[in-house]
C-alpha cells in the first residue's frame, strides 16, 4: 500500500532551491533510506513530510505531498504530526523527567489517567529497548541518560503518540557503534507496525536496514530502488560514485 | 553606604518601624511610608507582570519579524531609558486628571507599572528567546499545539529570566520618587490608607520631604529612613534571587 505520494515537489528557502522536482512514493511498512552528501536536501525532504519546514519563515513549496491520498496541507497540523513522528539527529530530550518525556505527547493530546500513562510509558520503552535500563529511575531527569539512551528515549517518546509513520533524521550521527546497533535493531523491529523513513549519512547503515534506498544529490532525487539493487547495480553513475565513497 | 548604616542603625527600633510620624515628622516612626511603598510595589507588579509577560510572549513567539515589530521592540528598549519624572507627568495627566483617579495608590501603582513595563518585557523576551529552538520543534513534532508548547516547555524554562526582569523592575519601582510625586505621595499623612483610591505616604518621597522640606529633623531619622528603604529593596531582590536560584538548580539542560 502506498503511504506517501510526492508530486513534483519543489522547495525554496529564500532564493536557495533546496528540493528540485521530486516525484516518489513511500510504501507502508517499509524502511526507506535516504542517502546523499551534505546539503543534498535529505533533511529538508524529511521535514516536508510532517510540515516542520513551515517553522522557517523563508520557506516556500510547490507541488504536493499526499498522506494516504490526502494533501498534508489539508490535514490539521497537530493531527498530521500525531500520525507522523520524528526522531531528530541529536538526542533531544525535553527538560523533563524520563517518564514525563515519554508521556508528553499523549498528555498534550488530553490523556490524564495515570494508569494509561504508565502503561504507555512501559510499553514504548520496551519497544525502544530501554525499559530494563531505566525502569527504576523514571523520575530522574532525562539529561542524566547517556547519549544512546537519550536517543532511544526519543524513539519511545515518538512511539507513545501512536504514529503511523516515523521519520528518522540521521538518528545515529552522535552515537557509538553499540548504541547505533541498538537503535537499528529497534528500527527493523518497528517496521512491522510503522512506515519508516530514515535519512542517514552512513551509507552502510542504509544498506543494513533499508528495504529501498533513495539517493539525493543537490536537491534532486537521482535514483530510488531496492536497496540491494542500489548497492550492487545502480543505474546512475553518480549513485555508484557516492556509495563507493568517491565523493560526498 | 557605610555612612548610611552608621548613622541610620541607631534609629532603627520597633517603634520607628511600627509607629506613625509625630511632631511634624520630627519624631515617631515611618510605618505608613513602609506600608505605602509595599502597596505601590505590589500594585505595580500586579499590573505590569501579566501585561509585560503577554507582550513578551507575543513578541518572541507569535509576531513576524518585520519592520513594524522591529520598531516596536526598539521603542520598548528606549522606553526603559526614559527618565522617571516623565512617567510621573504621564501618570498625572492620564490617571490623576484624565481618568479622575486623583492622587491615589491606584494612580501611583499604574504609573510605576508603566514605568517598569519595558524592563519586564525586554528581559522576559530575552528569557523566552534563549530557550533552544529544538525544544519547540520536538514539542511540535509530537503533535502539541503552539500554545501547549509555550505553556509546557518554553515558559517553565524561561521563568528564571522572567523573574530577573521582575526583580529589576521591583527595585526600580520601590526606589523612585519622581513617578509617585504627582500621582500618589502624601506630604504628611499619619495614618494607613483605607482603599486604593486613598493617598499614601511612600518611603522615597518621605525621605525627600524630611531631608529637604522640613526643618530640624533629627539626622538619625533621616538616615534611618534611608536604611529602611535600602533594606526593603535588598530584601525584595534577595527573595527573588532565592526563587531564581531554586529554579536554576532544577534546570535540566
Amino acid at each position: 500500500m502506498v503511504k506517501f505520494e510526492i508530486h513534483d515537489l519543489n522547495i525554496w528557502f529564500g532564493s536557495a532551491h533546496a528540493i528540485k522536482h521530486v516525484n516518489m512514493e513511500i510504501q507502508s511498512n517499509e524502511i526507506l533510506s535516504v542517502i546523499g552528501p551534505a546539503n543534498s536536501g535529505k533533511t529538508t525532504f524529511l521535514r516536508t513530510l510532517d510540515r516542520l519546514n513551515e517553522l522557517n519563515i523563508n520557506y516556500k513549496m510547490t507541488g504536493a505531498v499526499e498522506l494516504e491520498r490526502e494533501d498534508v496541507r489539508g490535514i490539521e497540523i497537530e493531527e498530521l504530526r500525531r500520525k507522523i513522528g520524528m526522531v531528530f539527529a541529536l538526542p533531544l530530550p525535553l527538560p523533563l523527567s524520563i517518564f514525563d518525556n515519554v508521556a508528553y505527547g499523549i498528555r498534550m493530546h488530553g490523556e490524564k489517567r495515570r494508569r494509561k500513562l504508565e502503561e504507555k510509558v512501559e510499553e514504548t520503552l520496551l519497544q525502544a529497548y530501554l525499559w530494563e535500563e531505566v525502569k527504576d529511575r523514571l523520575s530522574e531527569s532525562a539529561f542524566k541518560l547517556s547519549g544512546g539512551q537519550q536517543q532511544r528515549l526519543c524513539i519511545a517518546r515518538t512511539l507513545a503518540v501512536g504514529p503511523e509513520v516515523i521519520l528518522f533524521d540521521e538518528p545515529c550521527s552522535g552515537l557509538d557503534p553499540i548504541s547505533t546497533a541498538k537503535v537499528e535493531d529497534a528500527m527493523v523491529k518497528l517496521k512491522e507496525k510503522y512506515t519508516i523513513v530514515l535519512v542517514t549519512n552512513n551509507v552502510k547503515q542504509a544498506a543494513r536496514v533499508g528495504d529501498r534506498t533513495a539517493f539525493f544529490l543537490s536537491g534532486e532525487l537521482i535514483e530510488l530502488d531496492k536497496t540491494d539493487k542500489i548497492f550492487t547495480a545502480p543505474l546512475d553513475k553518480r549513485t555508484d560514485g557516492y556509495i563507493r565513497g568517491k565523493f560526498g | 553606604m557605610v555612612i548610611i548604616i552608621q548613622k541610620g542603625l541607631p534609629a532603627i527600633n520597633w517603634q520607628f518601624l511600627s509607629d506613625i510620624p509625630r511632631q511634624g515628622m520630627r519624631a515617631g516612626g515611618i510605618f505608613p511610608a513602609i506600608v505605602g511603598t509595599i502597596y505601590l510595589v505590589l500594585g505595580a507588579i500586579i499590573f505590569a507582570l501579566p501585561i509585560g509577560l503577554l507582550a513578551a510572549i507575543y513578541l518572541s513567539e507569535y509576531s513576524k519579524d518585520n519592520l513594524l515589530t522591529r520598531l516596536i521592540k526598539l521603542a520598548i528598549v528606549n522606553l526603559a531609558g526614559v527618565p522617571s519624572v516623565v512617567y510621573g507627568l504621564f501618570g498625572l495627566a492620564l490617571f490623576v486628571i484624565f481618568l479622575k483617579f486623583g492622587a491615589s495608590i491606584i494612580s501611583g501603582s499604574l504609573t510605576l507599572g508603566i514605568m517598569i513595563l519595558p524592563v519586564i518585557i525586554t528581559t522576559s523576551r530575552e528569557a523566552l528567546e534563549s530557550i533552544p529552538q529544538s525544544f519547540r520543534e520536538v514539542s511540535l513534532s509530537l503533535g502539541a499545539s503552539k500554545w501547549q508548547t509555550i505553556r509546557h516547555i518554553v515558559l517553565p524554562n524561561a521563568i528564571p529570566g522572567i523573574l530577573t526582569g521582575t526583580i529589576l523592575g521591583l527595585g526600580r519601582a520601590a526606589g523612585e520618587t519622581a513617578p509617585i510625586l504627582f500621582t500618589v505621595a502624601a506630604f504628611y499623612l499619619p495614618q494607613l490608607p483605607h482603599s486604593i483610591f486613598d493617598q499614601a505616604m511612600a518611603l522615597p518621597y518621605h525621605l525627600y520631604v524630611i531631608s529637604t522640606q522640613v526643618p530640624n529633623v533629627d539626622e538619625k531619622i533621616r538616615y534611618g529612613t534611608a536604611l529602611v528603604l535600602l533594606a526593603l529593596v535588598l530584601i525584595m531582590n534577595l527573595v527573588a534571587i532565592i526563587i531564581r536560584y531554586k529554579f536554576r538548580k532544577r534546570k535540566k539542560w
